[in-house]
């Protein structure tokens, strides 16, 4: 995964630039004459990335000891940043509803464990994800639980502008709070970053309410098809210039899903941007994450990469479903000094 | 639960000392047995609490004699003439029970030495059962070890190691020498004795034959007595340039082969085009790993003059984050320094680059009041003339300087009267290649820093030191060719009319 090569494929003719979406990022950071081969080019410049020194580095944070009050803390915060997922063929209204309860009631013998930050579903189950929620559902505000919803022909993102944009609209009209959407892997692979960043760019612009207000984006990269460890830094930078609010590993339907190294590099990423710009980015593993202990070494990561002002709910996610339970165990455990069981904790 | 004021404040968890069970004090380690010294004793004190540990016996003139006595009986009644095979399974079983014992050794290298844990742990521990296996695999292949057939053990090592690394020098030490034959008295350094005392006990419990390893404790006067003993037929020391020098004064001229590995002032070259968040890490682990205390250090950071502001400020944001403490705490980045002594040439040095007109930084972190601390530091507007940039200071100090050209850059790292060790920075293979091949240093790392593997020769041009240790190559510093025979000498012409 060390080697530098770049999507590279010329697909611009010299004398014709393509001229991509004004996105307000990009032309802050690359300049006001935005085109593909301009982004390209600043894609490129960015500093290579050593898979050994990489994966090294990721295994050294994965060694911290967390302990007694710093793991409580940790359980805690890790429920609180938890989008809790179904995303199956055969989802009902059934299964969203009984979603929707654990995210509220995670741990219904003790009333003081936190709630998930969202459940994030299909787009066509948003309404049923907001009828459950009720009141609970933030829509805004600070508290309550958001609604994520994924689009743009999840998880392949093989499907034309138009379906994507109409998928990403109709969910944001039915209430999501946050669009989960996936990257062109193909159009980024073959070189052309400058499709790519339009289609996020006009996405984000989907994401815009009648009021006027924007339901947040996560941009899914799908890290496990990029290949590289050089891609995945460069797609997390076009991302994030095309306006991505997060910038997400996977879809879960790709192994490998969330990496502790992918999300490393991903965090010295929005780190940089934080550097560059003074603006603070999220990040969001997804897939692959089961128990406490892995999840811990995530929060250790983000806390000795980004920072602590990251292990907030608005700034870091993560994308699980069976993460949840083995939390509570965990968390019953601190409390009453002995492990239980999977019956002790709620299947959902 | 009350939630600690920062995550990054990681709640206190300890490696439990319960799995030691120290003596109060400890003989001297001759003839298979511990004996009492006749030098006055000295206690071994654990730096990061200054806290006395045990009673370690002193060994005098006398006492080396008995050693390297005791080694000789067993080099000419067993041990020269066992088998190769045989030799290997002593060391596969000393590497086995080094693994057996990894925590209980691992707890006692940073309690002695102030190391943290996690480096005790996942670094010393593991290198050691390595070399043990490594070299085991050796003892019977000798005669593939590049010196011929049938190459012959030197006889008895006299072998004085450094506090640095105590238990992973003394593999490095004993391994190969008994792989090859040979029977071993070694010093460890006086302020670092507790784990070559407990590797004593695992000897015995390997049924080690009585003689092959003797350890005798001491200061500086014990290792004087035993690398210049008459009866010692090979020496080798890992230490300073000063006492490196003293011993190849003493031993000139008397037959004993001599191997050195000392100090070093070690570049890392970091170009424009490097990786630049493992290259921060790889600074990181070169100039702090150990608390700096490492011969092959990284201790002069060459960057490339067009990053460095960036290289210089992402390192002052990664420092803030290292975590300097309690040695035996899982979550310690950074231990205790070894001495006050050692502490004291630290400060001296640090405060001369200051004079001289250097830049100070020291990462922000709080020093506990009992024992010997240092702060992470950097030094940046370092020149080539600086003290700072020219003598070793072994400890976690860092001295920034710059270049414009690879050739700028291969010339200021080779500037120096050390050639240990170097580190390149760069995304450019070729460039790497081409610059590793025009510095002078014996190690030369790509995109990483202070790795190390058994299989791997270790050692130095100029200053640092001659021999090489680790490998094929670490064999041959206790090996001599067989005598040629006559009817070897005459093979080649057999050949030739064979092939007729």
């Amino acid at each position: 995964m060390t080697s530098a090569t770049a999507p590279t494929a010329s697909v611009t003719t010299a004398d014709a630039p393509t001229v991509l979406a004004p996105a307000e990022r990009a032309i802050q950071t690359i300049g006001g004459d935005l085109t593909e081969k301009s982004l390209r080019l600043h894609l490129e410049g960015l500093p290579g990335v050593d898979a050994v020194g990489l994966e090294a580095r990721a295994a050294g944070l994965g060694t911290r000891s967390i302990k007694t009050s710093s793991k409580a803390w940790a359980l805690d915060t890790i429920i609180r940043m938890i989008d809790l997922t179904t995303l199956e063929g055969a989802d009902t209204p059934g299964k969203v509803r009984s979603l929707v309860a654990k995210a509220l009631t995670p741990d219904a013998t003790d009333p003081t464990t936190p709630r998930v930050a969202a459940v994030c579903v299909y787009g066509d189950m948003v309404p049923d994800a907001v009828r459950a929620l009720g009141a609970a559902h933030s829509a805004g505000r600070d508290d309550g639980v958001n609604v994520a919803a994924v689009a743009t022909a999840f998880p392949s993102g093989r499907a034309s502008l138009a379906v994507k944009l109409a998928d990403t609209r109709e969910a944001v009209a039915a209430g999501a709070d946050e669009i989960d959407m996936v990257i062109d892997r193909g159009a980024f692979l073959s070189g052309r970053v400058g499709l790519v960043f339009d289609q996020i760019v006009a996405v984000k612009e989907a994401c815009r309410r009648a009021d006027g207000s924007y339901a947040h984006l996560k941009v899914i990269l799908e890290t496990g098809e990029l290949n590289t460890y050089d891609n995945v830094r460069r797609a997390s930078w076009l991302a994030i210039l095309a306006g991505g609010d997060f910038i997400k590993t996977s879809t879960g339907k790709v192994a490998p899903a969330a990496t502790l190294p992918v999300t490393l590099l991903m965090l010295e990423v929005v780190r940089d941007w934080y550097r560059l710009t003074g603006e603070r980015i999220g990040v969001k593993p997804a897939g692959g994450i089961r128990t406490s202990k892995d999840a811990i070494k995530y929060l250790v990561t983000v806390a000795e990469t980004a920072g602590e002002e990251w292990l907030t709910p608005s700034l870091f996610r993560f994308g699980a479903s069976s993460l949840l339970n083995d939390v509570l165990l965990q968390r019953q455990k601190l409390t009453t000094g002995h492990y239980s069981g999977p019956d002790y904790v709620t299947v959902d | 639960m009350t939630a600690p004021d920062r995550f990054l404040d990681y709640a206190p968890a300890p490696e439990s000392t319960s799995i030691l069970h120290l003596r109060d004090s400890y003989g001297l380690f001759i003839d298979g047995e511990f004996t009492e010294g006749h030098g006055t004793p000295f206690a071994t004190i654990s730096p990061a609490t200054e806290k006395h540990i045990a009673q370690v016996a002193n060994a005098n003139a006398h006492d080396v004699d008995l050693a390297v006595a005791a080694a000789r009986r067993a080099y000419e009644r067993s041990w020269s003439r066992m088998s190769g095979a045989d030799r290997g399974k002593y060391l596969f079983r000393i590497a086995r029970l080094v693994q057996e014992r990894a925590r209980e050794l691992a707890v006692a290298e940073s309690l002695d030495n102030g190391k943290p844990i996690k480096e005790s742990r996942d670094v010393d521990v593991p290198l050691v059962a390595a070399w043990f296996f490594y070299y085991a695999g050796w003892a019977d292949k000798l005669d593939y070890a590049g010196l011929g057939a049938n190459p012959r053990a030197l006889g008895v090592a006299a072998q004085v190691i450094p506090w640095n690394f105590p238990l992973l020098m003394l593999a490095w030490k004993i391994a190969p020498a008994l792989a090859a034959g040979n029977t071993v008295v070694i010093k460890p350094a006086e302020t670092t004795p507790l784990s070559a005392l407990i590797f004593a006990e695992i000897l015995q419990q390997a049924e080690l034959p009585a003689g092959v390893v003797n350890i005798v404790t001491g200061a500086g006067d014990t290792g004087a007595a035993l690398v210049n003993h008459t009866d010692v037929d090979k020496v080798a020391f890992t230490g300073s340039t000063a006492v490196g020098r003293a011993i190849a004064r003493s031993t000139a001229g008397t037959g004993k082969k001599l191997t050195l590995e000392l100090g070093g002032k070690a570049a890392n070259i970091v170009f424009d085009d490097a990786p630049l968040d493992q290259a921060i890490e790889g600074i990181v682990n070169g100039i702090f790993f150990n608390q700096g205390h490492v011969c092959c250090a990284g201790s002069r950071l060459l960057v490339q003059e067009n990053i460095h502001d960036e290289v210089v400020d992402r390192l002052k944001a990664r420092l803030s984050t290292l975590r300097l403490g309690d040695p035996l705490d899982k979550n310690t980045d950074i231990g205790a320094i070894n001495s006050r002594e050692q502490l004291e040439r630290i400060r001296r040095l640090s405060d001369v680059g200051e004079a001289e007109g250097a830049e100070r930084w020291t990462a922000p972190c709080a020093i506990p009041e009992a024992g010997f601390w240092f702060a992470p530091t950097i030094f940046t507007g370092v020149t080539t003339s600086s003290t700072i940039a020219r003598e070793e200071i072994f400890g976690p100090v860092l001295s920034v300087l710059t270049f414009r050209t690879p050739a700028e850059a291969i010339a200021k790292a080779n500037n120096t009267p050390y050639g240990l060790s170097a580190g390149i920075w760069s995304d450019k293979g070729s460039r790497i290649l081409a610059v590793a091949d025009s510095l002078r240093a014996g190690v030369i790392w790509a995109n990483t820093f202070n790795r190390f593997d058994p299989a791997s020769p270790f050692g130095g041009y100029k200053e640092s030191g001659y021999g090489r240790e680790g490998g094929r190559h670490g064999l041959a510093a206790y090996l001599a060719s067989a005598p040629l025979e006559p009817a070897r000498v005459a093979a080649p012409t057999a050949r030739k009319q064979l092939k007729k």
